[in-house]
């Protein structure tokens, strides 16, 4: 060490003074701010719950089943995804189509959240491009484990994320939940 | 009947001063080291969806320390545990009494202090009350029946007695300037003018000695960068075993703690109630203009220069705070053992040789 960092207090007061300056240029924005400046910002942080912040377009969120045209899961049931599914978070039961051009179709399609890692590997696994991960909604948090699981209802009512890198479905709330 | 009502309003200014500058350093603490780290800070606490930049955070706090459980370890010493935190306060509370935020006072004929207690050993009986502080910490450390409480108490003991030490040698350079002990001569004695212009603060003439207990005054408020006695991340402290008001009770001591530092740093270096030039009469500028100023104006004056004086010292000790690390136990003994102390040492010589010099004591 140089003598001036064994002495300590030159390396103090430079410290200090680089706080200090952080102190009073993010003070001015405040001030400016309080004073109708849009543009000043004094903090880098983001106020949560009011303020987001646009999310990624590759970001992995909750899952949704994609639908026909006529509103039917474009799924067919081949239990791909919950075959690679290294979670084990994805539970169908199959059962036929009326249309006799397709072969199957999910009675039952549960994914819980609960255990879901969200690697994606589902939505890579599927060969019809049923199930997808682009929904934007990230707060799904429960009190209980049952309040988790989301059924293939809840999963097919919501949209894509919006071109402004917001949810457009609202968060679906499982009957199951209790609280 | 006069006296009595001075003295009761002297007293009780000292005390909402106090009582009100340590509730509030509170949020001044969550704010500042917010805007230091560009941040935001608390500001969600509302009622009827006012804000106010936060300020209800503190009347939050309270609302949560006394409606806590008060919780007390089965085999803690009764009556020290729950006398523990009253000490602490106590002493950091009384420790202001000594310290004048103003000249004299003019009612009619008769003049009055304006300091909650007129005492010819003003600087020795704050640091009286500051070393009884450390009282309080031991107490709770010892009988809260637990190690590391036990061992906070030990290193709180050593730190204050090491800082007291610097403290006591640091401020001899000042009493050796101005030949009193009383704090009011003290802050009179730094009205004179260096030069005709300059006033003559104690940070002017004993800038060693400002330096040595501005760090020994920060180590005596067991705050960071000398929190050894809490040290968070490794022994919690002193108060481990304290829950609700009475825990808050020991952190209100160390924002107390923080405001009377404050205020003896304000009173021995930065010239008290002193405004530049402002005499009893009115301002008097070097170059020769004279302003004549009402009484009970300059008496305002003074006294709101003391309190700004204050403020700037707590937002320097807060922005210390915030800004360096918490010393090693060893390293802060060798902080002030091997340097504050003999360094204070040299400030006593190099004023005695200076005061020589430039013939006997300057006041």
């Amino acid at each position: 060490m140089r003598f001036g960092q064994r002495f300590y207090l030159i390396e103090a007061v430079q410290g200090v003074l680089l706080t200090a300056g952080h102190f009073f240029r993010n003070m001015r924005a405040h001030v400016a701010r309080a004073l109708g400046s849009r543009t000043a910002r004094g903090a880098v942080t983001v106020q949560y719950p009011e303020e987001r912040r646009p999310y990624s377009p590759r970001l992995r969120s909750l899952h949704r089943l994609v639908r026909r045209e006529d509103g039917s899961p474009r799924c067919v049931a081949c239990m791909m995804c919950e075959t690679v599914c290294p979670a084990r978070c994805i539970y169908i039961v199959a059962t036929e189509h009326p249309n006799p051009e397709i072969e199957k179709v999910p009675e039952r399609f549960d994914i819980d959240l609960g255990k879901c890692v969200f690697c994606g590997y589902c939505v890579e696994a599927c060969p019809e491009d049923a199930i997808r991960m682009d929904t934007g909604i990230l707060e799904f948090s429960s009190y209980s484990r049952r309040g988790m699981i989301y059924t293939k209802e809840m999963l097919l009512s919501l949209e894509p994320v919006g071109p402004d890198g917001r949810p457009t479905s609202p968060v679906p709330i499982p009957a199951s939940r209790t609280v | 009947m006069l006296d009595v009502v001075v003295a009761i309003g002297c007293v009780t200014f000292v005390m909402m001063f106090v009582l009100n500058l340590g509730g509030l350093l509170t949020w001044v603490e969550r704010k500042q080291s917010a805007i230091m780290q560009d941040r935001i800070g608390a500001n969600r606490a509302s009622i009827l969806g006012f804000r106010v930049m936060g300020l209800f955070h503190p009347l939050a706090d309270a609302i949560k320390m006394l409606t806590k459980e008060d919780f007390r370890p089965a085999r803690a010493d009764r009556l020290l545990f729950g006398l523990a935190p009253f000490v602490s306060v106590f002493f950091a509370l009384v420790a202001f009494a000594s310290i004048p935020f103003g000249d004299t006072l003019r009612i009619g004929d008769r003049e009055f202090p304006l300091q909650a207690v007129t005492l010819n050993v003003g600087v020795l009986y704050v640091f009286a009350m500051l070393s009884l502080g450390v009282y309080g910490v031991m107490m709770a450390g010892w009988s809260s029946a637990n190690n590391y409480a036990l061992l906070g108490a030990q290193r709180a003991a050593a730190l204050m007695i090491t800082a007291e030490i610097a403290i006591g040698a640091s401020i001899v350079g000042v009493i050796m300037v101005h030949g009193s002990l009383n704090m009011q001569d003290i802050v009179r004695g730094q009205g004179r003018l260096l030069a005709g212009w300059l006033p003559a603060w104690g940070i002017l003439t004993q800038p060693l000695g400002f330096i040595l207990f501005l760090t020994a005054g920060i180590a005596a408020t067991k705050r960071i960068p000398f929190d050894m006695p809490e040290g968070e991340s490794e022994i919690i402290g002193y108060f481990v075993e304290y829950s609700g008001m009475k825990f808050g009770m020991f952190a209100m001591a160390d924002f107390l703690e923080t405001v009377v530092i404050a205020g003896m740093t304000t009173a021995l270096f930065l010239g008290g109630w002193q405004v530049p030039w402002l005499l009893a009469d009115g301002v008097h500028f070097p170059w020769g203009t004279t302003v004549a100023l009402p009484h009970l104006v300059v008496v305002g004056l003074q006294v709101g220069a003391f309190a700004v004086k204050v403020c700037v010292m707590i937002f320097v000790m807060m922005l210390v705070r915030w800004t360096l690390p918490r010393f090693r136990y060893d390293q802060a003994m060798r902080l002030g053992w091997l340097g504050l102390f003999p360094l204070s040492i040299l400030n006593i010589v190099l004023t005695g040789a200076v005061l020589l010099l430039i013939g006997g004591q300057a006041s």
